[in-house]
């Protein structure tokens, strides 16, 4: 025999094991033992088998692979001794589950079993069976049990009890057989099979409804007499814990009379007495006590309202609240939670004892009561519970405050009476524990604040006290600096004071100092730095004397490894230095921010790329789009990301298309509000980029157009919701990546020819397109458009703008002038690029807008085009 | 339902007794007990002993260098579970005799004996420790 065989007893081999200092000695005795059981295995050997698995069992237990055992446990199964059968199940249960197919091999020896005269093996039969069956050997051995649960033996009785529930669970189908037998056994003395059936019947009546009538008709009162019974029971030694007698059997009987009455008026009644009874007598200086104590409560709190009952329910409850054991406290807390859909008011009388608990040292009572105080929470009393948990937020540890402050903002945000509390609790609130306050919550802030047109100067002269003290909240500085670049003249000349503010002083420089110092800060991240540059853009025009301080600070960060510090350094600088004109424009106050849409958008989509800018502004189009047109000035103001002005040019089209106006003022405009009630001929990122504002500055303003049409729209498109982007993009471009400088000339030839088009006519203008596509790349078109002035009289200011439908994608070139003089002496012309995703499947349409001047009088001409030539 | 599942762990976070009632890999089950034994080791004396992880509580207590935790449903009656493991360890104090942890590491198999007399398929079976006893005596008078 193999000289390490299994001879060493299992106590050996722990104790070897148990000798082991390190890991890997421990892995080296547990290899060599499962070796030398791999050998026994494979040598069949009879004697030592039981030890061997008992080891098997010890090293699965220590986690160790232990497959090679399986066929083991079977033969001992097998085997005709008690004991070795014994090891063999108890190796079944804890080395196989049911997903393994040896299982099958078992059923045979278990139906064997189940029929033995020893009464034991039996009962170890059930046993497996009971914690291991599959489906299948649930339906195989059914029948079995359905029997054994008549067997003369209460043991056995009851473990077939425990068999059937098992069996119910994995083959449903088969409930009804047990249906019967369940009554039966309700009626039995012994604990243990009352125990057990009580299980069993509460099982079947989960899994079906007429199960559950069945059981509500025939057993409640017999089930209220046991309870009866047992509650009132002398002393037996057998079941006695702490002087109750059988509390398991209590909290087992009072569930079943939960499930029973639950939504059932009659049972509820029957109930009534025993309830109370229990309720009021059980002692509660034991553990045990409580543990019966706290099911009576959860049963009353589940079945049909007896308002006596309840009363007496939330009074346990109260004084679980105040006993010292954590253990109660605890559990009346999660008792109380499901109390407040039942009966808020009286848990309200609780909510001073429960905001005590919120500040408990133990951590499962702080959670509990923090779940519990929000549920409580409403109009009345929400002012006072959120000093109270803001003050406990400053004490309170780390891992806590992450909860705490999520809880504190939702209440804050639902229920808040008016805008100022809002803005100052959140101010507080972002003052202790600014890093954990998600981002949603401050955008949700600054949409508040921009809303609350009365309350900015207060708004802003809080924020700048506020990051005087704690600077080193992320998200305060983030919305502080946003601020200040906003209503930065306020602060300073302390505009819009309210009663209850004292003046303070900021110069323009401290306001500057506090910017500088967000930025200069090394444990700022990217969002940060990014929204002080804007900031300090605004800054820079609404202060102009501290103009040439603020562009030192900008130039600083041209060098930055981050591209979008550096692009947006160089560009404000650029603005700054070269564009002093249009920069007041650029950083015009924002618009209101629409907070229904906000919200709206909050669960919707990420922003896209962004729309045209000032220079729509600057170029004055037509009046009749002034209106949407206000709100594309967000360019350069700098907005929390959410609140994007994609669409605005969505408003502009709308006009363009005269489907009406769209009713909000902000640029919030979700697509599908658009969307809804006009057709195809919608896409709204690509509006023509207008031609350069035809001023001495042109060339500038042309190289800031292709600056910012650079500068961000791949990166906004790119971005996540949450980075506040820069609207300075001069163009909309849906062809992100072709934004890069002129497009490079095109290729007219090498393409299959197309007719020119005349496009549109009207009496005092000519417009036509020429055609041309490159090789090998069939769906997109280079159109040359061409206008010619049929009139004598000279227009200037001309703008062209275009929409195409979704499946086609638009690219407008600026223009070769804007002005055209008459009599067809010289055209303008201008290139367009489309690419048509649905290229021979559908052709082009184009919905044009001409807009001009007239002896200083806006013209504005518009028409649709739809002669493109086919599979265009 | 009810019990998921029975771990004994010494104080140094080794395994001594492990039951489970729903199938874990041996994988998942060296993580899980990983988790849980750190939280409840982690805490001292006057903290609940009811501990919240992942969809089911965990109801431990400390019994000299063993901690016996348990993995309920949510839907459990805490309090009782607590009774329950006191009332295990009543059961193996019977048996063994004052019961120390080299007792159940020694006798693993009528550990599990008694647990499985007493609880099966997550559901509590018998509370009487002399029904639980019973056939493990007569088991230990044949042999």
């Amino acid at each position: 025999m193999n000289p390490f065989s299994s001879g060493t007893r299992l106590r050996d081999m722990i104790r070897a094991i148990r000798a082991c200092k390190t890991a890997a000695e421990e892995r080296a005795v547990i290899r060599k033992e499962c070796a030398s059981i791999r050998a026994s295995v494979s040598d069949n050997d009879n004697e030592y088998r039981h030890r061997n698995l008992a080891k098997l069992m010890f090293i699965h237990m220590l986690g160790y692979p232990t497959h090679f055992g399986q066929m083991e446990c079977l033969k001992l199964i097998a085997a005709p001794g008690f004991p070795e059968k014994r090891i063999g199940y108890l190796g079944l249960m804890l080395l196989l589950d049911e997903r393994q197919e040896v299982l099958m091999l078992v059923t045979n020896s278990l139906k064997q079993d189940l029929n033995h005269a020893n009464q034991y093996i039996v009962g170890l039969a059930l046993c497996a069976l009971g914690n291991i069956c599959s489906a299948e050997m649930a339906r195989d051995l059914a029948p079995e049990v359905e029997r054994l649960l008549q067997f003369r033996d209460p043991n056995i009785r009851k473990k077939a009890a425990l068999c059937s529930i098992r069996i119910v669970k994995k083959v449903p189908d088969l409930a009804e057989n047990f249906v019967n037998p369940v009554v039966s056994l309700l009626k039995e003395k012994h604990h243990g099979v009352l125990l057990t059936g009580i299980q069993l019947c509460i099982e079947l009546c989960n899994h079906s409804e007429e199960a559950l009538e069945y059981f509500r008709k025939k057993c409640t009162e017999g089930l209220v007499k046991v309870l009866k019974d047992v509650v009132n029971s002398s002393y037996a030694p057998e079941y006695d814990i702490s002087g109750i007698a059988d509390p398991f059997l209590h909290i087992r009987l009072l569930r079943l009379l939960r499930v029973l009455g639950h939504g059932d008026a009659d049972a509820s009644d029957s109930m009534n007495d025993i309830l109370a009874q229990v309720a009021t007598k059980t002692e509660s200086n034991k553990n045990a006590g409580n543990a019966i104590l706290y099911e009576c409560v959860e049963t009353i709190m589940s079945i049909e309202d007896i308002s006596g009952l309840r009363v007496l329910a939330i009074n346990i409850l109260g004084r679980f609240l105040s006993n010292r054991d954590n253990n109660i406290r605890y559990v009346a807390l999660n008792m109380l939670m499901k109390a407040v859909s039942v009966d808020d008011q009286a848990v309200q009388r609780h909510r001073t004892t429960i905001l005590e608990c919120v500040k408990d040292s133990d951590a499962s009572i702080r959670k509990r009561a923090l779940e519990l105080i929000y549920l409580l929470v409403n109009e009345s009393n929400v002012k006072a519970l959120t000093k109270e948990l803001i003050d406990y937020l400053q004490v309170s540890d780390q891992d806590f405050k992450g909860d705490l402050t999520a809880k504190i903002c939702s209440i804050v945000e639902k229920l808040s009476p008016d805008k100022i509390w809002y803005i100052d609790q959140m101010l507080k609130v972002l003052s202790e524990a600014g890093n954990h306050v998600k981002d949603e919550v401050w955008h949700a802030l600054i949409v508040v604040i921009t809303n609350a047109s009365n309350l900015h100067g207060y708004t802003v002269r809080s924020l700048y006290k506020a990051i005087q003290k704690s600077a080193d909240q992320e998200t305060l500085v983030r919305v502080a600096v946003w601020c200040i670049g906003e209503y930065g003249d306020m602060l300073v000349n302390n505009i819009g004071m309210l009663n209850l503010e004292d003046p303070i002083t900021v110069t323009e420089n401290d306001a500057v100092d506090v910017v500088e110092i967000a930025i200069k800060r090394h444990s700022s991240d990217l969002t940060t730095r990014a929204m002080c540059l804007i900031a300090l853009l605004k800054l820079s025009s609404r202060f102009p004397s501290c103009s040439q301080r603020i562009k030192d600070i900008v130039t600083q960060s041209k060098g930055s490894l981050l591209l979008e510090l550096q692009q947006r350094s160089i560009e404000f600088d650029s603005i700054i230095e070269k564009h002093q004109n249009i920069r007041s424009a650029l950083v015009e106050r924002m618009p209101v921010l629409d907070e229904a849409t906000f919200s709206g958008r909050k669960a919707g989509s990420i922003l896209a790329a962004t729309v045209s800018t000032s220079l729509n502004y600057v170029n004055g189009v037509a009046t009749s789009a002034a209106a949407p047109l206000v709100d594309l000035l967000d360019l350069g103001a700098d907005e929390p990301a959410a609140a994007a002005p994609t669409f605005s040019g969505g408003n502009f089209l709308q006009d363009l298309l005269d489907v009406g106006t769209s009713p909000f003022p902000s640029q919030s405009g979700t697509t599908q509000a658009q969307k809804n009630g006009t057709d195809v001929l919608l896409d709204l990122l690509s509006i023509g980029s207008p031609p350069p504002e035809n001023s001495s500055s042109a060339p500038d303003i042309l190289s800031l157009s292709q600056d910012n049409k650079i500068s961000v729209s791949p990166l906004d498109s790119l971005s996540s919701a949450t980075r506040p982007s820069v609207q300075a993009s001069s163009t909309a471009m849906m062809d992100l990546l072709d934004g890069f400088g002129p497009s490079p000339p095109p290729t007219k030839d090498n393409g299959p020819a197309y007719p020119p088009i005349v496009a549109f006519e009207s009496s005092s203008l000519r417009l036509m397109f020429n055609f041309s596509k490159q090789p090998g790349n069939p769906q997109v078109t280079e159109i040359e458009a061409n206008f010619t002035n049929k009139s004598s009289d000279v227009y200037t200011n001309f703008i062209f703008q275009a929409a195409v439908p979704k499946f086609l994608q638009l690219h407008l070139e600026p223009a070769s002038s804007n002005t055209l003089p008459g009599n067809g002496n010289e055209s303008i012309t201008q290139k367009l690029r489309v690419t048509n995703s649905q290229h021979g499947k559908k052709s082009m349409v184009m919905r044009i807008r001409i807009s001009y001047k007239l002896y200083n009088k806006d013209v504005l001409e518009e028409g649709q085009i739809s002669n493109f030539p086919r599979d265009l | 339902m009810g019990i998921r599942f029975i771990l004994m762990v010494n104080k140094q976070g080794q395994t001594r007794l492990a039951q489970y009632f729903e199938y874990l890999t041996l994988e998942e089950r060296r993580t899980l007990e990983g988790e849980i034994v750190r939280k409840c080791l982690a805490r001292n004396e006057q903290q609940c002993s009811f501990v919240e992880h992942r969809t089911y509580k965990i109801v431990y207590r400390r019994y000299a260098s063993l901690f016996f935790l348990v993995g309920v449903d949510n839907e459990e009656n805490e309090l009782a579970i607590l009774e329950f493991i006191h009332l295990l360890v009543e059961t193996m104090d019977r048996h063994f005799g004052n019961v120390c942890e080299l007792d159940i590491m020694f006798h693993l198999e009528k550990a599990h004996f008694m647990l499985e007399e007493m609880v099966m398929n997550g559901c509590i079976v018998e509370t009487s420790k002399a029904n639980i006893l019973a056939p493990i005596q007569l088991m230990d008078k044949t042999s």
